[in-house]
């Protein structure tokens, strides 16, 4: 068995890379399959933290590059899913501590033990971006549907096929139905045309994200969480099943739902 | 004696452009005449790259200095000095300004003028030096943001052309799709050069040394269309008009 690695990125920051790293990483251990979450965004570590698993670092991917110690030891079981393990980054290093040549390396040596490498890319397009590139079979890009977010995806999946990397796929995080029912927001449909990519998943802005982030607990492990379903219809995607994209329309607030019960529709 | 500026012969390659100095006169002569070429055309070389060939002629590393530094004031990269003489290529190459050993292509269907042209991307260069047809440039993909295609000839992108994404042209620009980004035909300065686009929806939109940019809010729909210039001004009208 050899392992496929994929890199998450998105060019600009702050769209959810990590939580969909660490969503998906959870959903393809639910499935069954052998994951490693490696956050290459080094100096800046926050896969550890969406995953709950801060307190138990004691080695880091830097460490196992530098030879302080084995991959074994800087390897992380998750606390839940006995067949998910974190790779942590270091905190106190940046960048220029890891080479597009050595994360290839602790990947090569990751992928006879394990189905997926999930890598958290470094926002930009600078050297933390190539570095995370570099050992990737495939390529999953993380958008907003807000044009500036898809501006920087548009650059970003263009570097990515000028090093032979793709076709890169795409996940469109946050989207807000209300707003996209309103015409306030960019829908799917938007965000494809400019793209020009395959779609993977649509996630909805959904609260339990945030909480279930807080919290260390990644909202794919909540059966009733929106987002955490859509994570999952995402992992059962990358493993070739055939997943209808959700529709969000049908999905009324719990207010809505209550006024219903009460025959109360706010209209009559 | 002075050169003629008309007399440096520029060509579309895949890595970016090539510029033939000619080969009469002093170096000095030689690039005052490429100043005086880049001053004609600014846009259309400004920001990209170039290789310089220059025939037999022997140059020192000064001289090539003198260049590399001529052509970073008008923010253009030179890449490489491509000489026939054998000591001249040694200090291109000591400048780091040689042609990397070829690396071989990865096999495609595709004519080897389609493939892409980044000008930003370290992409493996192929050697020989590849030429496009003069006539024109085809590139059958999308041109996404950061991305940017300069030719000489025309320019044909049969995909889209996004935000964020520029096209450079000394002829005419064809875009069988969305042409979204910016646009600059008949920048070696010919007026008379057009922009079609089955949605013409530039970011900016230049011909020769005419500049416009799109209404601000422009919902329409979408229909093809030729840009112009007419009376000075760069105009649009539907397809065929």
């Amino acid at each position: 068995m050899t392992a496929r690695v994929l890199t998450i990125t998105s060019g600009k920051g702050g769209v959810g890379k990590t939580t969909t790293t660490a969503n998906i990483g959870v959903a393809l251990a639910l499935q069954g399959k052998r994951v490693v979450c490696l956050d290459a965004d080094i100096g800046l570590r926050n896969l550890d933290v969406v995953l709950g698993l801060e307190n138990r670092i004691v080695y880091d991917v830097v460490d196992v590059i530098e030879g302080r110690c084995k991959l074994r030891q800087a390897m992380i079981r998750d606390k839940r899913l006995p067949n998910l393990y974190l790779l942590p980054a270091s905190q106190k290093r940046d960048k220029s501590a890891v080479k597009p040549d050595d994360l290839a390396r602790v990947c090569e040596d990751l992928k006879a033990d394990h189905d997926f490498v999930l890598i958290d890319s470094a926002a930009g397009i600078e050297e933390g971006f190539r570095t995370a590139l570099a050992p990737a079979d495939g390529v999953i890009i993380v958008t907003n549907p807000e044009v500036s977010a898809v501006r920087d995806a548009d650059r970003v999946i263009g570097l990515i096929e000028a090093a032979e990397k793709g076709p890169a796929k795409l996940i469109v995080n946050r989207l807000k139905p209300d707003l996209v029912a309103r015409g306030d927001m960019l829908d799917t449909g938007d965000v494809l045309e400019i793209l020009a990519v395959e779609l993977l998943g649509v996630v909805p802005e959904d609260e339990t994200i945030l909480v279930s982030t807080n919290r260390g607990n990644p909202a794919a492990l909540e059966e009733r969480s929106r987002a955490g379903q859509s994570f999952r219809n995402i992992a059962r995607r990358l493993l070739g099943e055939d997943v209808p994209f959700e529709s969000f329309r049908d999905a009324p607030g719990l207010l809505k739902r209550l006024g219903r019960l009460f025959g109360a529709d706010g209209r009559s | 004696m002075s050169l003629d500026p008309n007399s440096i012969v520029i060509k579309g390659l895949r890595e970016g452009l090539s510029v033939t100095l000619s080969a009469d006169g002093t170096w000095r002569e030689a690039l005052t005449a490429l100043e005086a070429r880049l001053t004609q055309a600014p846009a259309f070389f400004k920001g990209g790259r170039v290789a310089l060939l220059v025939g037999l002629r022997t140059l020192t590393e000064s001289d090539m200095r003198a260049a590399r530094d001529l052509l970073a004031r008008h923010d253009v990269t030179l890449w490489a000095v491509l000489s026939d003489d054998a000591p001249t290529q040694r200090i291109a190459s000591e400048l780091g300004l040689d042609i990397p050993p070829p690396v071989p292509p990865p096999p495609t269907p595709l004519p080897r003028q389609w493939e892409v042209t980044v000008e930003d991307q370290p992409s493996a260069p192929t050697l020989p030096l590849e030429e496009w047809p003069d006539a024109g440039l085809v590139v059958r993909r999308t041109i996404r943001s950061g991305q940017s295609l300069r030719h000489p000839g025309s320019i044909t992108v049969i995909g889209d052309v996004n935000p964020g994404a520029e096209i450079i042209a000394g002829g005419d620009i064809v875009v069988w799709g969305k042409l979204r980004g910016v646009a600059h035909a008949g920048a070696l300065g010919n007026e008379d050069a057009v922009v079609c686009a089955l949605d013409l929806s530039p970011t900016q939109l230049r011909i020769g040394s005419r500049i416009t940019r799109s209404p601000d809010d422009r919902r329409r729909k979408p229909q093809p269309e030729t840009a112009r210039v007419r009376n000075g001004q760069i105009v649009a009208a539907p397809w065929g008009v």
